[in-house]
């Protein structure tokens, strides 16, 4: 099974590397993202709960993007079909799949968030590290099984580009409070983490709910 | 003491039940127009079974 | 088969709601605080209550269908969800009532039960859409349940964490749904809960009633056409 996930892991990341459709969007659109808020809100500079809020909002609104083209690629070339023929284990799809879009999250973080540092955050990012990559790491895990399994969902049905943000974003709600809830006391002038252990807490309960149902109704998904 | 005064307070309170009796009442109406079409669909068979 | 028990069931259920109903209007005192607006609140609380376990069944049922085939399953569980998508509707429209009276805004975010219920409420909604965006019987069923899964499981998860989030921002000035009711309004509320619990059962056999009978028809139909076609052939 790691093998084979492995192997379907590989392909999607040399797919991305060369087409370069899915990061570099995501990116663009965390960045314009940023721009309206700050015409929106009529804001410089953001701190505390509002800074937390935008930078979440900004990176599940993001992560939509990728989910919706996550299996883009085997539906664009008629693999679709090809999958659901081959023997191919779900749970190591489901496994390849997730952990793309959580490499994929990784990597547009990397930009976002130091460009939110840059644009909006007052504070600067310095107070909010190292607490911050654990609530990314965790929140990243959560969306990225959540997000595998909506794709997958979604992926037959005629409406999926409709149907992909209106599932996915009421699923991360829970995600979006632990983060965002977790995240705000780093982004204050004085930045000291509160109560960071119940909401990892939450996050990990979470992914853990989450990855352990994905990984067992997937095999019902994309079969034929 | 009643917060608000009774005539007012009995509207919003008289509104909540109404709903709930109204969600009903659809529910039930719509059940029966499903039942209603069954029946006549039962009727165009047993007609068309008399006729062979 | 879907239809067993159903007329002692309806029965029961015009008894409990009626006495709910007595109970609520001629047993339960006012309220110290809100007083008489706060009788909404036997009404709205049950149907919030059965709401989220229709959701959380249709899950279960969904786990059966996926771990039979049978298609029974996925009836029962689409008809579970789609009764508490109705109930949603009534909970919301409650619970706006209810702020309304209470506080003087049509949407409160300060009540945990209500504001997750709303998320719970915006996701089973794309049930629909998806369930009828896909056209192959079997994978319809087949997505539907893994949807009702993940929805299913969701609900508790969502609303620990709607709860924890409101308990910083606002610290709950009302703890009306917690077990510190006295006596004779718990009686009343209990009672009440059992009644729109009964509602529930009562119209999910209706509707599995007349659904199932209306698939049979049309099978039936189905088969004297290919008859027809084969004689005539």
């Amino acid at each position: 099974m790691i093998a084979a996930a492995r192997t379907i892991l590989g392909k999607d990341l040399r797919i991305e590397l060369r087409t370069k459709e899915s990061v570099p969007a995501m990116v663009l659109f965390s960045i314009t993202v940023y721009v309206l808020f700050h015409f929106g809100l009529d804001r410089d500079s953001l701190d505390g709960a509002l800074a937390a809020g935008v930078l979440w909002v900004t990176l599940l609104l993001a992560a939509v993007i990728g989910v919706s083209r996550l299996f883009a690629a085997e539906r664009e070339q008629g693999g679709i079909d090809g999958l659901l023929l081959s023997p191919v284990d779900r749970t190591a799809l489901f496994v390849a799949k997730a952990a793309a879009l959580f490499v994929f999250l990784t990597v547009v973080e990397v930009v976002a968030v130091p460009a939110f540092g840059l644009l909006l955050l007052g504070p600067g990012l310095g107070g909010a590290f190292p607490e911050l990559l654990a609530v990314l790491a965790l929140g990243n895990l959560g969306v990225a099984a959540v997000g595998a399994l909506v794709a997958a969902l979604a992926a037959e049905t005629r409406a999926h580009e409709l149907i992909v943000p209106l599932l996915l974003l009421p699923l991360l709600v829970p995600v979006l409070i632990a983060c965002a809830q977790a995240t705000e006391p780093l982004m204050r002038q004085d930045a000291v983490a509160e109560d960071l252990g119940r909401w990892l807490g939450l996050l990990s309960l979470y992914d853990v709910v989450f990855v352990l149902l994905s990984v067992a109704v997937f095999d019902f998904l994309l079969e034929d | 003491m009643p917060a608000l005064p009774l005539d007012e307070a009995g509207k919003y309170v008289a509104g909540a039940y109404v709903v709930f009796v109204a969600l009903i009442l659809v529910y039930v109406a719509i059940i029966g127009a499903k039942i209603a079409r069954i029946d006549r669909q039962i009727s165009e068979l047993v007609a068309s079974e008399d006729d062979e | 088969m879907y239809s067993k028990g159903l007329a002692p069931l309806a029965a029961a259920t015009a008894v409990t709601i009626t006495a709910a109903l007595a109970m609520v209007f001629f047993y339960a005192p006012n309220d110290a605080d809100q007083g008489f607006v706060q009788k909404i609140f036997y009404i709205h609380v049950p149907m919030a209550i059965v709401a989220l376990c229709g959701f959380v069944a249709g899950g279960v049922f969904a786990i059966q269908h996926l771990r039979s085939g049978d298609s029974s399953w996925d009836l029962r569980s689409y008809v579970a969800i789609h009764l508490s998508i109705i109930l949603g509707v009534g909970v919301l429209a409650t619970g706006s009532i209810w702020a309304r009276a209470s506080w003087g805004h049509w949407w409160v975010w300060d009540e945990p039960v209500l504001v997750s219920f709303l998320i719970v409420f915006l996701l089973y909604c794309v049930y629909y859409p998806l369930r009828f965006s896909i056209e192959d019987p079997g994978r319809q069923a087949r997505y539907s349940s893994v949807f009702a899964i993940a929805a299913g499981a969701f609900v508790p998860l969502n609303f620990t964490a709607v709860r924890m989030a409101e308990s910083f921002t606002h610290p709950r000035v009302l703890s009306q749904t917690g077990g510190d009711l006295p006596g004779d309004m718990r009686l009343t509320f209990l009672v009440s809960l059992l009644g729109v619990a009964l509602l529930f059962v009562t119209l999910w056999k209706l509707e599995l009633t007349a659904k199932h009978a209306s698939m049979q028809l049309k099978r039936l139909r189905n088969e004297r056409l290919r008859n027809r076609a084969r004689v005539a052939a």
